[in-house]
């Protein structure tokens, strides 16, 4: 009978909380249209509109009186699925539209095109890896574009004397391992964090900046020359793991800590999560990520709080080259996304290599070391570790619930 | 001890490990109560393991999917009402409606997985009397193959997000902003909880579920139906993990996805091993209790990688101590 009581109670007492609850809820509008008042003290840039190609950029229909042997093929290699599965679907689709454009134009040579799925997971890559190098038509391979798989694949390239020219992978170190098989096809890290710490603390006025890295390659790396960068700026600096869901633990740190930007190292199946749960506990500040929260996933799954996110890059906004944009929307039926550009000129490089007659790895191989050309996007010339010479970085935000670039930053 | 063991790590340039106590001081409340509402969440799906583990004593891998098929009936729900990315400018009676209504979607889409798991994967095996590690197979065969069409089905990534409404702090304890959503989903599963708990002990069926766990045979003799015991058992199990997916989704709007159970499935699963699988209560202080260390431990420590560790670090511990979990007792034994 008494227990009986206390569960009335009990009971009681917790509808009594619902509805205050509810209450509170009510009252809300009008304090949180204030508050986002106060979020919006961001600085406005204005977004690009255009960017200069070229003029001779190598295009992957070459001069169309090219031959090559049947089995000729080049591979992708890199996630189709996966966490972060679309970073790869906007590369291959990339590499896709090259070796079509290049098939349609060159009646002798059809480049077979092989795509080999990694999950973009370290643990998963050595195995497809393996798999392609073994086949003796793939000649060349665009991939991979993730530093951790990368880093794990690397001396099986190398073994095998397969070019490969990443796409997206951007830690520093992958070019310290004396491999001569891998090439970067964009800016790296220590050029990137740098650049998002210049960018953070001087167009976007930041005072105080919390990092946030995750566990991976990636994260760790660029989270340290971000940092490098920011100096006494940097307020403080947390550790989040790949496949986290709830932030709740690092937000009370971050809004404890009074910051006005955050950087978050990482990708954006954990970064899209984070921002929203940020956003939801009452940070008004900016979020900034690196080129792996750059991508449309990012606003679908952080929603409305996506509103107050920048990105750095070392990606070249390839929707404002007019060309390129209006044939990769017609063959996929969406806008290139991050990495496609860098796909499709890697793709074009290899082809060129083929059109020139170097139709077996080691000659495809010396084509690359030795390649000085531009491309669509940007100047294509590696040093001798397979870093380009001249990377850019560019800086992009959600504007109206898509991502625009601002033009090109840290210079 | 503990310094030998950290001149024992390598180091490299930065220091392996920190603990940032002046950090937990200054979080300690906020860290507390997001703790309690993830271990809320926790709490209502360990539930489901120490059900059927009670019951049957079968550890049922594929409740994590269970979990997720709720998710997936909030989401299509909740996107079928026109919620989206942004908060819903809806009246409050019209949140709560269509709140309740993703609730109900949830637990039928979870208890009828459950329920299908039961008829399809497991009744099968027990006519045929197949030994303990067959179950734990098919268990395990069964999570992979619902993840897996799930998967087929849609896609990779991660479902948009579902915002239902924007959460408000509403009043402060300790200096530290009680958010409504926290409160919701806090009172919410503990009310569930307890008329679970409250069921199980004086109801008919609850009589019946216990006389199961305790004794099968016995039972069965005394007139208790198994099969429609172990059947309703799955059942209040996915009744639960449907609450749970709402709160889930409630707090993380993006967090439908094929394998997004799976985690928080191993959690729980901790959890209720912690509290004392088959106990009722120990589920409640095992989801709880897990979910205020993983905060602590990542305030502490400043870096996920050992939140895990320390969380089971703690049910290890624990586990030595007490090897049936913190309140021990068995679902047969419990007494209300």
């Amino acid at each position: 009978m008494y227990r009986k009581k206390v569960m009335t109670t009990l009971a009681a007492a917790a509808t009594l909380g619902m509805l205050m609850a509810g209450c509170a809820n009510q009252a809300a509008p009008e304090s949180s249209s204030s508050a986002g008042g106060g979020g919006s003290t961001a600085v406005n840039i204005p977004a690009l509109t255009s960017i200069e190609t070229p003029k001779d950029a190598v295009l992957p229909a070459g001069d169309g009186k090219a031959t090559c042997a049947a089995t000729t093929t080049l591979a992708y290699i890199g996630a189709e699925t996966g966490a972060n599965a679309q970073l790869g679907i906007n590369i291959f689709n990339g590499v896709q539209l090259a070796i079509d454009q290049h098939n349609k134009a060159n009646a002798g040579c059809q480049v077979q095109f092989k795509k080999f799925d990694t999950e973009g997971d370290p643990n998963k890559a050595t195995g497809p890896v393996t798999q392609a190098t073994k086949e003796a038509g793939i000649i060349g391979v665009v991939g991979l574009p993730f530093s951790g798989e990368s880093k794990a694949t690397g001396n099986i390239f190398e073994q095998q004397k397969l070019v490969h020219i990443t796409p997206a992978a951007t830690n520093p170190t992958l070019t310290d391992n004396g491999w001569t098989t891998f090439f970067r096809g964009l800016g790296n890290d220590a050029v990137q964090g740098p650049a998002a710490a210049k960018f953070i603390t001087g167009k976007l006025g930041a005072k105080k900046v919390y990092l946030v890295q995750d566990d991976s390659d990636y994260g760790i790396g660029l989270g340290k020359t971000t940092s490098d960068g920011l100096g006494s700026a940097l307020i403080g600096t947390d550790k989040v793991t790949t496949g986290q869901k709830d932030f709740s633990a690092t937000i009370s740190k971050i809004m404890n800590s009074k910051a006005d930007a955050v950087f978050y190292s990482g990708y954006y199946a954990e970064g899209a999560p984070f921002d929203q749960q940020l956003v939801a506990k009452g940070f008004t500040g900016t979020f900034i990520g690196p080129d792996g929260l750059k991508d449309d996933q990012f606003i679908k799954q952080a929603g409305d709080a996506s509103s107050n996110a920048f990105f750095t890059c070392p990606c070249i906004p390839g929707e404002l080259i007019p060309t390129f944009e209006s044939a990769y929307k017609a063959a996929n039926n969406m806008e290139p996304g991050t990495y496609s550009i860098e796909g499709y000129d890697a793709a074009t490089v290899l082809l060129a290599g083929i059109d020139a007659g170097n139709q077996d790895r080691a000659k495809l191989l010396s084509w690359v070391k030795s390649y000085d050309k531009d491309g669509l996007s940007k100047h294509y010339k590696w040093n001798d570790k397979g870093e380009l010479q001249a990377p850019t970085v560019y800086g992009y935000k959600v504007e109206n619930g898509k991502i625009v670039p601002i033009g090109a930053i840290g210079e | 001890m503990i310094p030998t063991l950290l001149t024992m790590l390598p180091a490299d340039d930065s220091t392996w490990i920190t603990f940032d106590i002046p950090s937990l001081m200054q979080n300690f409340w906020s860290a507390t109560f997001d703790g309690l509402t993830f271990g809320s969440i926790y709490a209502l799906v360990a539930l489901g393991y120490t059900l059927v583990y009670g019951v049957l004593n079968l550890i049922n891998f594929a409740h994590s999917e269970v979990f997720i098929m709720g998710c997936y009936g909030v989401f299509f729900t909740l996107s079928y009402l026109g919620f989206g990315p942004s908060a819903p400018n809806l009246s409050v009676g019209a949140i709560i409606a269509n709140l309740l209504l993703a609730l109900v979607v949830a637990i039928c889409a979870s208890a009828l997985t459950a329920f299908l798991l039961e008829r399809l994967a497991y009744r099968p095996l027990r006519k045929r009397n197949a030994p303990r590690l067959v179950f734990l197979i098919t268990a395990i065969g069964a999570s992979f193959t619902i993840q897996y069409t799930i998967f087929a089905v849609r896609g990779p990534n991660p479902e948009p997000a579902l915002t239902m409404f924007k959460s408000n702090p509403i009043f402060e304890v300790f200096g530290t902003f009680i958010y409504d959503q926290q409160l919701i989903i806090v009172i919410a599963a503990v009310i569930m909880m307890v008329i679970t708990e409250r069921f199980i002990s004086k109801s008919r069926t609850g009589r019946g579920i216990r006389a199961v766990a305790q004794d099968p045979d016995t039972a069965t003799l005394m007139g208790v139906n198994k099969e429609k015991i172990i059947i309703t058992t799955f059942v209040i199990g996915g009744i639960l993990a449907g609450a749970a997916a709402l709160f889930y989704v409630m707090k993380i709007p993006s967090g439908v996805q094929y394998n997004g159970g799976f985690i928080l499935g191993i959690k729980a699963f901790a959890a209720a091993v912690l509290g004392g699988i088959g106990n009722v209560r120990g589920a409640l202080l095992g989801g709880l209790l897990l979910g205020l260390i993983g905060n602590y431990g990542q305030i502490l420590l400043g870096n996920s990688q050992w939140t895990d560790v320390v969380a089971f670090l703690v049910l290890v511990l624990v586990l030595l101590v007490r090897p049936e979990g913190i309140l021990g007792t068995s679902l047969g034994r419990s007494k209300a």
